[in-house]
């Protein structure tokens, strides 16, 4: 929409680019931002609105105020991962995914905060703090909420993002931005979505490139799309996917940008419900909601069927232990010595490593390298890496026989329950919050599938929820095209945002909410 | 197994008259029987040692942009200037696979008569390090690209060269692996620097069974490798430059019994010091056992200057590389004429058979050759080979002249080279140029001169006066006089000289 208003000049690149930018200052405390890049976003606006006076916008994504995860290198433009090690860390260079969208003509507005090197599931562990979630402050959720006399009740109520890309999904939710960038390894972009109440779309692996994302495990990361509706989410895809050359895990395959049809008769379709993901702790309300989506695509004609996902309940633990080694080895590289924190200490290299290291990382980071530390040594391997190894082909070949069997798209939910507040959140630690909160999620990443969140309906507590579609490898213009119509079925609410605005135009920002 | 032989250590027991009197230190030599096996000499004489000599060398592939990354290989650049974000582990950067590279190790294990594996894989092997920016070095460590192959080399008995006897040693793999970039600890101020231009560089580790029992056995097949290498063009394999790295790893144990416990020798900066780092290495383990000590399974560095090995300081305990899968790089393919398929575009894959064909004649088929076309001994080959441009030397001369090769030959080896060798000259900077001697030669095949005459006339072509032969024989009036007459004259008159005496 906003796209179109753009090409018919009702409304100029540099208009929207400070529209956007006052947002992001009104609404500051949802810290959904790292860093404000308001000087090169502004000049990014003006080349834009240049080319749209000439009549010559580079495509869709011209001029479209963006966000991007800070994890994510972003030539000039500090990339801190949230934590101490890269605090002030300038990338030189722009990951292939953020030259992609540069090149379309997006205007860069800042870097999204995260958990520390996006490791967790609320965006509540990076040394900027925890990130809001906008529908805290949504009336929606303050009309469900139990009225309390302290005043002080609206600040300690506030719900968590979900994580890890929970900047990312507060920025689009909240408005601030049009499309943002997420990763996603474990569920990191479609949690986040599902409790904002935004699409987090998660490609397949090897469709979208990652050179520049700052890896946390190499065969499982992919970058994630986060977007406002479906149609937006193909548009960001078409701009992005293809192969790298810089990647050497993209497929060479060429990739054709597509737009979604508008699907009306869903009855060629296969519908599959794993009854592996009615998982314990599945609160009833989404449960009951996976349901009723059950019954939508029945009653409009489609086959739907209940599958069987065996290994499922083994992928949590399959993960730790595939995950954890490659964090271990990821951050190995981390040693203050060409680039990032290095501590004072230098009575000797390695004491300055170790000084180093306990300094820039947080306790979730030092965890998880110490664990896969302890998996890769010679007389673990095999009991642990090669096993978990082993029990990740199981996982993927469950979906492959499924897939094979006739089933065209899987449908689950993608969240246990709606977001949770922050103080009820952070009473479990990071670890046992991670395993609890991907299992949903998680399985998609282990046989690199492609996965996406639509929201569908509000909680008791008047929060979003979302439910998960999972489609073939390389399907995303089927997995999308279901998911559209899926998403014009429910008719998500908008949020209605309680914001103290810097300025009246904020309003006019609800009312063209999708640029396509 | 070694092939070291028993017998010999008697004879050169008994060489020291009386009995068996240690002699000092890394100078007791190890000797080697008609066989060409070391057999070390053991103190007490009672039984024989047999040691045993495997070897890791590295060599650097001859490329022009690094194993991963497109950075320029170079030597001696400016500190630093040969550096990508890849090669400093900036986060979010990836390896992407050279292919000349990949081509170099095909080559290099197909000259060495290697299986080359269809597929292969990349491993990462972690540990700290100042000169390993990202905390791990990528290499080939559960399936490498070339394996169970073998290397023939030569070596002469006697010390002379007129007996040459072959032995093989089984290469066990090839894997490509990144180099490390280099590190200078500064103790005056406390510090150490760092330059990552090595960094990433693509090398081919080459790993000797060990088949070896002596110094002068590897030696001889490193020179061998190192000359293949050069050959193939796959690494210009320069010592010096560190382009050719060679790790000894040496034990000894008594012929029947398992192996004894081995020591890595490191350090070693020419293929002359490595001869003298086993040989060291030998004899200490043999003295520390014989005095009732043990070996330690360490890693030692030789030091050049005292000649002898030392434990490294930085080396204790064992490591545990925690080995893991190289989730970044797929596993690399490649194919021969049967297995390639037919769309597939020709950019894009190693063919490993266009690459047999292209294989340029290996150092042995050279030999062969000349000793076929020109007659000479197979020693000779060796020694052609041996030194950078004298084949090319002798095939120049050889057309210039009428002199049977087998001829030139002993001026080329015993005058040309004895030459060079004493004032330390390569071929390449010779005053003489295979033109003169070629003239030299003629003038002596036409019989105008005799060969004393030749080697003095050679003797004055060394100044490099730029003067003929030719001018050099009239000047000394060098003829050979062949005029009957003239000859009687002399003579007379020397017996008319005599009589009046």
């Amino acid at each position: 929409q906003v796209s179109a208003a753009l090409k018919e000049g009702r409304v100029t690149p540099t208009e929207l680019c400070q529209r956007c930018l006052s947002l992001i200052k009104s609404t500051k405390f949802l810290n959904a931002y790292i860093t404000v890049a308001e000087e090169t976003a502004l000049k990014q606006a003006e080349e834009s609105e240049k080319r749209y006076r000439r009549g010559q916008p580079l495509g869709v994504l011209d001029g479209i105020p963006v966000a991007v995860k800070d994890n994510f290198n972003t030539a000039g433009i500090e990339t801190t991962c949230a934590s101490n090690m890269l605090k002030g860390y300038i990338s030189p260079y722009n990951a292939t995914v953020v030259q992609k969208l540069l090149d379309q003509g997006a205007v860069l507005l800042g870097k999204t905060n995260l958990d520390e090197f996006a490791m967790g599931s609320g965006s509540t562990d990076g040394v900027f703090g925890p990130v809001r979630n906008p529908w805290s402050y949504s009336r929606q959720y303050k009309e469900k909420s139990v009225p309390k006399s302290d005043s002080k009740a609206e600040e300690s109520n506030w719900v968590i993002t979900g994580g890890s890309s929970g900047g990312s999904a507060a920025a689009v939710s909240s408005f601030t931005c049009f499309a943002a960038l997420g990763s996603d390894t474990g569920g990191s972009t479609r949690n986040p979505a599902a409790h904002c109440g935004v699409v987090g779309l998660k490609p397949t692996y090897g469709l979208i490139s990652r050179h520049g994302l700052i890896p946390l495990v190499n065969s499982m990361d992919v970058p994630g799309i986060l977007t406002r509706c479906v149609d937006d989410a193909a548009v960001v895809l078409g701009s992005l996917a293809g192969h790298d050359p810089k990647d050497s895990t993209t497929i060479q395959d060429n990739f054709k940008p597509f737009e979604l049809p508008n699907l009306s008769d869903v009855s060629k379709l296969s519908i599959g419900i794993p009854k592996e993901y009615h998982a314990p702790g599945l609160s009833s309300e989404i449960l009951a909601l996976w349901s009723k989506a059950a019954d939508l695509f029945k009653n409009a004609g489609a086959k739907v069927i209940e599958v069987s996902l065996p290994h499922t309940c083994y992928s949590i633990v399959c993960y730790h232990v595939l995950c954890t080694a490659e964090v271990a080895s990821n951050m190995a590289r981390f040693d203050g010595l060409e680039y990032g924190h290095r501590s004072d200490m230098n009575k000797s290299t390695e004491s300055m490593y170790a000084a180093t290291r306990r300094e820039g990382f947080n306790d979730v980071v030092r965890g998880r390298i110490l664990s896969g530390n302890y998996f890769l040594l010679k007389q673990n391997y095999e009991n642990y890496f090669i096993k978990a190894q082993k029990v990740r082909r199981l996982i993927a070949n469950d979906f492959v026989k499924v897939f094979r069997s006739g089933v065209d798209i899987l449908l689950t939910p993608t969240t246990l329950s709606d977001a949770v507040p922050y103080m009820e959140f952070i009473k479990e630690d990071n670890r046992t919050r991670s395993a609890q909160d991907d299992i949903l999620t998680q399985a998609a990443n282990m046989a690199g599938l492609p996965a996406i969140n639509v929201p569908t309906a509000l909680s008791e507590r008047g929060l979003p929820v979302g439910l998960q579609f999972i489609g073939r490898s390389f399907q995303e213009k089927q997995l999308l095209t279901v998911a559209k119509w899926f998403e014009n079925q429910v008719k998500f609410p908008m949020i209605q945002l309680e914001v103290k605005r810097h300025d009246h135009d904020a309003f006019q920002h609800q009312k063209s909410a999708s640029f396509s | 197994a070694a092939r070291g032989c028993g017998g010999v250590w008697r004879r050169a027991w008994q060489r020291g008259a009386g009995g068996p009197s240690p002699a000092p230190r890394g100078q007791r030599a190890v000797a080697c029987n008609a066989r060409g096996g070391a057999v070390p000499a053991g103190k007490s004489g009672l039984a024989p040692w047999e040691p045993v000599v495997g070897l890791e060398i590295h060599a650097q592939i001859s490329s022009s942009s690094k194993l991963f990354s497109g950075s320029q290989v170079q030597f001696a650049a400016p500190p630093n200037s040969l550096v990508s974000f890849f090669d400093a582990s900036l986060p979010g950067t990836l390896p992407v696979l050279n292919r000349r590279c990949v081509e170099a190790a095909v080559m290099t294990g197909l000259a060495l008569n290697c299986s080359i594996n269809k597929k292969s894989l990349f491993d990462r092997k972690h540990y700290f390090y100042a000169d390993l920016p990202a905390g791990y070095q990528i290499t080939q460590q559960r399936v490498p690209i070339a394996v169970n192959g073998s290397l023939s080399y030569s070596l002469c008995i006697d010390n002379k060269m007129s007996q040459m006897v072959t032995k093989t040693v089984r290469i066990k793999q090839i894997q490509l692996e990144q180099d490390s970039g280099k590190s200078l600890h500064d103790d005056t101020r406390s510090q150490t620097l760092v330059d990552l231009n090595r960094a990433g560089v693509g090398l081919m580790e080459v790993v000797m069974e060990p088949d070896m029992c002596c110094g002068e056995e590897a030696a001889a097949a490193v020179r061998e490798l190192q000359l293949i290498l050069q050959t193939l063009g796959s690494s210009q394999a320069v010592m010096a430059e560190g382009q050719l790295r060679v790790d000894a790893n040496v034990s000894v144990h008594h012929p029947g019994e398992p192996y004894g416990v081995r020591t890595e020798v490191k350090n070693i900066n020419s293929i002359r010091f490595l001869a003298k780092a086993v040989d060291y290495e030998i004899q200490r383990q043999i003295e520390e056992l014989e005095s009732g000590g043990t070996i330690l399974n360490e890693t030692r560095a030789f030091d050049s200057k005292l000649g002898c090995t030392v434990p490294m300081r930085d080396k204790e305990g064992k490591q545990d590389y925690r080995f893991m899968p190289e989730p970044n790089l797929p596993p690399l393919i490649l194919y021969d004429a049967k297995s390639l398929p037919a769309n597939m575009n020709h950019q894009q894959v190693v063919n490993i058979d266009l690459i047999h064909e292209r294989l340029p004649d290996l150092p042995s088929v050279k030999r062969a050759k000349l000793v076929e076309r020109y007659g000479i001994l197979p020693e000779h080959s060796f020694t052609l080979l041996n030194e950078d441009g004298l084949t090319e030397f002798f095939e120049n001369v050889v057309k210039q002249t009428q002199m049977k090769p087998k001829k030139v030959i002993g001026w080329i080896l015993n005058d040309l080279l004895s030459y060079l060798k004493q004032h330390s000259l390569t071929v390449k900077e010779s005053p003489v140029s295979s033109f003169l001697l070629a003239d030299l030669l003629n003038l002596l095949e036409k019989k105008e001169i005799s060969s004393t005459a030749a080697k003095q006339v050679l003797a004055e072509l060394w100044k490099g006066e730029g003067k003929t032969p030719l001018e050099i024989v009239k000047e000394k009036k060098l003829e050979l006089i062949q005029d009957q007459k003239e000859l009687e004259q002399i003579c007379q008159a020397v017996i008319d000289g005599q009589e009046n005496e």
